[in-house]
């Protein structure tokens, strides 16, 4: 059993790659959930529509990579809108169905075929990010990895990065000030109760939009840097599935505070790496013959296990702790959602 | 306590599939195959012999009477893979020109499928509008197409509408009942009752061995009310007695969902299965529409089951009793009817409906996602017909399934489910209680 | 043209948070004697009024649940609308808020036509609601709650809100206002508390106390003492007399016969959607029409007339 393996893969996981994209999603998913109560269940689409407005504007108008960040916001911007402008007076349950039909259609419509020219269809789009990469601090010939303490990166991975944390730190500071204003209020009020907000003067409509505008275009963010690191972009990475592990994420830390996206992303990452890595080292001693035997576990669905895991953690986390694994108890009684 | 009644539930549901893999899969190693099918001049499918397939860097196949092929490959990653065109049949292309490659990307110990389409006569240029004009003939095939997509999804959205009926929640695992349904249908149809439990094979069908179609899918709407039962026993039941929210209770359905579906692909592999009985058949002609017999047989029994429960709703002292409980629970409750029973009850139901609907799904092929797949699908139209009302899940389902396959006249047929969720969201937009549903009163 | 007549918000708390019986006594009324004039009759004219209804209805399916001919409100009166359950109160109380919209009818404010008002302006145009289960946004502190009810706090909107500097004064005004209105409703020391830890009558004065944050001209009450304890009824009986002593408007939906006698001065009967008696509260008391929708319509009701039927 290779231990050091298994805790370099853990703490280079906890606070890798992945764990910097999916902490921006879930604190897009956390202002909306968390503190607005949108019932948002369609999160994937905007990490979809911002990796989509980078790819497309290299790749289709071939035009600059710069420009495609800028070009990915409005992306986010405007299927907010669309997803919003209509839906948002919709009951809670049914923005959720909405939300996550929306998410599913985008899926649908990039991999069309009709858009082969304009998004590579199934197979997506390859090799648009290079001008990210040639500003790369860390370069190293052949794309190799750096070393240290329980940690190893490759060189390209390492700048995504320190760039990807820069945003996640400043995506936090934002979402921290609004929140902290009178318009954060607002919107706490508006998940408590939208009805008392109303008559208090506050245009519940409008600012659920504003939010689900600024969570939206959070999470693209986090759906543009996740395919700047891999240099490739396709429709199927977007399923539903990614929303619910966001929510798990967003659960983990805790609903409505402002550090328990970053905070349940790196736990997340962290952990499930532990438990594959560790399964997959325990598979590799005398034990290995057995665990296949009696519970079917082996090599090839060890990967299917991490689903099994996020799953259940998603339901008894939502059960026991809605209010996160550091969250009072007494702050969950108060929750009457 | 609670948390010991759900971790046994939990228990009692993944000892199940335990069980259930005894006879243990031999998982293949990974290979890249297909199945070369022309299309003739006449819609009909036949297979392509002796066509050579490379995997660039492996290796490669000929095509056998069937029109099958594979090619093992060492280790997973991305290929590709070519047709070659030299060895097609004479008068016979690519339906789309110049798609003689495709790059697939195989994982750990699963087949993947390469899938080259073929047709009689001259293929048609890549992107463009491959329908073939609106002809009466094309309306009357996929008008029948459309009823049977849409009678088999009425099976799984009928309990889904129940459900949410009865006790207000929406049951994003209920694609997983249906997918339950089917693959316990598989268990059941390849190795009978007892035989799934390795040393009881011997037995005689249908308790040992494999049991023939008809009974496996009985065996599995059993299993699938089973499930439903254990679901809302241990799982359900307590959500609602410790008075969880509806929200909490619908991301925890999420929750289950995923739990479920991957469990499946951990027990039962990623590559899609036949059932044993009734898999090749070639269409039969009636009138201008071509179907399969068995298709044929199901969409009979899928109509005179949905009538039986139409009938079964209006009629029974146990379907009055579920609507009153969907119209007012408390009203209900309050004139001395058992509300608990009730979602027992309806929980059995809309299980086992869902798994007879798994098994009609499952004759094309039973994957563990299969029931995933088409549960937006199954949300379309229960929230087309109208959450909560039954009936309103029929017609829902009905329109869903036309919709989604006339769209094919007018749209490429990769966006016609698409259509469909935009279908339902211009639904829930504008007549946010569905079809049959009445406005409601705020306040 | 109404400011005149209206106490200072903040200059009105003499009466303290407390309000026993003892200083009710002594909250002045300024429409006293205003009603004398006034006939008994559904629909009949006020001297002064603030809020006016025409021909307002709603329907749910074949159900006509609100069908108003005319209905005129007293400024700076207290008036209370009772009526059987059932009766349309709190579908009509959602109609003249915007939280529903009439099928047809008129409703003016201030003789200017708020049809078809989206909810959220009319608290700018002076119109606040309470509600009849109440709506204390339980994970925000009571100081929030209260914050919240302000009006022109720039803080609200997105982009001020990235600058502190361009709220932070503001707020500091809020917060006094908030916090000398919490001294009035005697509940200081529960600023910091989240309001969804306060007892059903403490939430009603939240309620209540945060509805004047955005200082109304017409306070709309739903039921403001369901389900609110003896003890705590005085005082909230109080803080609604004190309403009127501000100068404000006030119209509340009611069952218990006893506390509208104790502080209405105008009441309005509905029962199957319209309104079928007005008067002072004597008046109504001895309507016969009124007693027999009651007691006709609904033994069990809550209403009781005592030794006055």
């Amino acid at each position: 059993m290779n231990w050091d393996l298994i805790f370099t893969q853990m703490f280079s996981q906890a606070f890798g790659v992945n764990a910097m994209v999916y902490a921006l999603a879930a604190i897009g998913l956390n202002i909306h959930f968390g503190y607005t109560g949108l019932l948002n269940f369609g999160q994937v689409g905007f990490m979809a529509a911002g990796a989509y407005g980078v790819a497309m504007t290299v790749f289709w108008l071939n035009w600059n990579f710069w420009l495609g960040i800028g070009i990915g916001v409005i992306f986010c911007v405007v299927l907010a809108l669309i997803l919003g402008v209509p839906t948002l007076r919709l009951r809670a349950d049914y923005l959720g169905i909405t939300t996550i039909a929306a998410s599913e259609s985008i899926r649908l419509f990039v991999r069309w075929r009709g858009n082969r020219e304009r998004t590579g269809a199934a197979e997506g789009i390859n090799d648009f990010a290079d001008s990210f990469f040639a500003l790369n601090v860390f370069d190293k010939p052949g794309n190799e990895s750096y070393q240290f303490l329980f940690f190893e990166y490759r060189a390209n991975d390492l700048w995504v990065m320190l760039v990807g944390w820069i945003v996640v730190a400043f995506c936090v500071l934002i979402n921290w000030q609004l929140i902290r204003s009178p318009w954060g209020r607002v919107l706490k009020a508006i998940r408590e109760d939208e009805d008392a907000a109303r008559s208090l003067g506050k245009n519940a409509y409008s600012y659920k939009l504003q939010a689900l505008v600024l969570g939206g275009v959070i999470g693209g963010f986090g759906g543009m840097l996740q395919v700047i690191s891999k240099q490739s972009v396709q429709p199927d990475t977007f399923n539903p599935v990614i929303t619910f592990l966001i929510w798990t994420i967003v659960i983990i830390g805790g609903v409505g505070k402002v550090w328990s996206p970053v905070v349940g992303s790196i736990i997340y990452w962290g952990l499930i790496s532990l438990m594959i890595t560790f399964m997959r080292e325990l598979i590799g001693t005398g034990a290995g013959p057995n665990l296949d035997r009696f519970l079917n576990l082996s090599i090839l669905n060890v990967d299917q296990l991490r689903f099994v895991i996020f799953g259940g953690a998603l339901m008894l986390l939502m059960w026991f702790r809605p209010q996160g694994i550091f969250g009072s108890r007494e702050e969950m009684a108060l929750d009457d959602r | 306590m609670k948390k010991l009644q759900f971790i046994s539930g939990l228990a009692i549901v993944l000892l199940s599939f335990v069980g259930l893999t005894a006879p243990a899969w031999s998982q293949t190693e990974q290979e890249i195959n297909g199945r070369l099918q022309i299309r003739t001049a006449d819609g009909e499918r036949v297979p392509a012999e002796g066509v050579i397939i490379t995997v660039d860097g492996v290796g490669e196949a000929i095509s056998d009477a069937d029109g099958v092929w594979s090619v093992s490959v060492p280790e997973p990653g991305i290929y590709t893979v070519f047709v070659d065109e030299e060895t097609l049949p004479d008068g016979v292309s690519l339906r789309t020109v110049g798609r003689s490659s495709l790059e697939v990307e195989v994982e750990a110990g699963k087949p993947k499928t390469a899938l080259f389409s073929l047709v009689e006569g001259e293929g048609t240029a890549a992107g463009t509008n491959t329908s073939e004009g609106i002809t009466g003939r094309r309306i009357a095939q996929l008008t029948v197409e459309g009823l049977k997509q849409g009678l088999y999804l009425a099976m799984a959205a009928v309990g889904l509408s129940l459900i949410y009926g009865t006790t207000g929640l929406v049951n994003f695992a209920h694609a997983e009942l249906v997918t339950w349904g089917g693959l316990m249908t598989y268990f059941f149809n390849y190795y009978g009752l007892a035989g799934m439990i390795g040393f009881l094979a011997p037995l005689p069908a249908p308790f040992g061995g494999g049991s023939n179609l008809i009974f496996a899918a009985f065996f599995g709407m059993i299993a699938g009310g089973a499930m439903g039962y254990l679901l809302d026993r241990f799982l359900f039941r307590t959500l609602r007695r410790q008075g969880v929210s509806l929200i909490a209770q619908m991301v925890i359905t999420i929750g289950l969902s995923i739990l479920m579906r991957y469990a499946f692909v951990y027990f039962f592999g990623g590559s899609p299965r036949s059932f044993r009985n009734f898999t090749a058949q070639s269409a039969i002609d009636i009138g201008p529409v071509q179907i399969t017999p068995k298709d044929l047989i199901a969409m009979g029994i899928s109509t005179v089951v949905l009538l039986a429960i139409g009938g079964l709703l209006t009629f029974t002292r146990i379907g009055k009793a579920m609507r009153a409980v969907s119209d007012n629970r408390d009203l209900a409750e309050s004139s001395g009817i058992d509300v608990q029973r009730v979602i027992s009850t309806v929980w059995i139901f809309g299980g086992s409906v869902a798994a007879l609907g798994g098994v009609f799904f499952g004759l094309d092929q039973v994957k563990w996602d299969f029931g995933f797949r088409i549960l937006l699908l199954i949300f379309a139209a229960v929230t087309l017909g109208g959450l909560g009302t039954a009936y309103g899940a029929l017609v829902g389902a009905i329109v869903i399934g036309l919709v989604v396959n006339l769209s094919t006249l007018f749209i490429d047929p990769e966006l016609k489910n698409m259509i469909a969720l935009l279908s339902m969201v211009l639904v829930l937009m504008f007549r946010p209680q569905g079809l049959l549903g009445k406005a409601e009163r705020i306040g | 043209m109404t400011d005149d007549k209206r106490a200072p918000i903040l200059g009105a708390t003499a009466g303290g948070g407390g309000a026993g019986a003892a200083v009710q006594e002594n909250i002045h009324n300024p429409v006293e004697g205003v009603f004398d004039t006034v006939e008994a009759v559904p629909g009949s004219k006020k001297p002064d009024t603030i809020l006016t209804a025409q021909n307002v209805t709603r329907r749910f399916g074949g159900l006509k649940a609100v069908d108003v001919e005319t209905l005129h409100v007293q400024r700076g009166a207290i008036t209370a609308l009772i009526g059987p359950n059932g009766a349309g109160k709190t579908t009509f109380f959602n109609l003249l808020t915007g939280f529903d919209n009439p099928d047809e009818g008129h409703v003016e404010l201030n003789g200017v036509s708020i049809d078809g008002v989206a909810s959220h302006k009319l608290a700018a145009k002076g119109m606040v609601r309470t509600f009849q289960l109440t709506k204390a946004l339980s994970r925000l502190t009571v100081l929030d709650n209260m914050k919240l009810g302000a009006k022109n706090q720039p803080g609200e909107n997105f982009l001020k809100a990235l600058v502190s500097s361009m709220w932070t004064d503001r707020e500091a005004e809020v917060d006094a206002q908030a916090r000398e209105l919490l001294a009035r409703f005697n509940m200081t020391h529960m600023a910091d508390e989240f309001a969804g830890t306060l007892s059903g009558g403490q939430r009603k004065l939240v309620e209540m106390a945060r509805s004047l944050m955005t200082d109304p001209e017409v306070v709309m009450l739903d039921e403001p003492m369901a389900g609110v304890n003896p003890a705590l009824t005085q005082s909230l009986l109080g803080h609604v007399k004190q309403l009127r002593a501000e100068g404000r408007t006030v119209i509340f939906v009611e069952h218990d016969m006893d506390m509208v006698r104790e502080i209405s001065d105008w009441v309005v009967v509905m029962a199957e959607g319209e309104i079928i008696a007005e008067g002072t509260p004597d008046a109504i008391s001895a309507n016969q029409a009124v007693v027999d929708a009651y007691l006709g319509s609904h033994h069990d009701s809550e209403l009781d007339f005592g030794e006055d039927s």
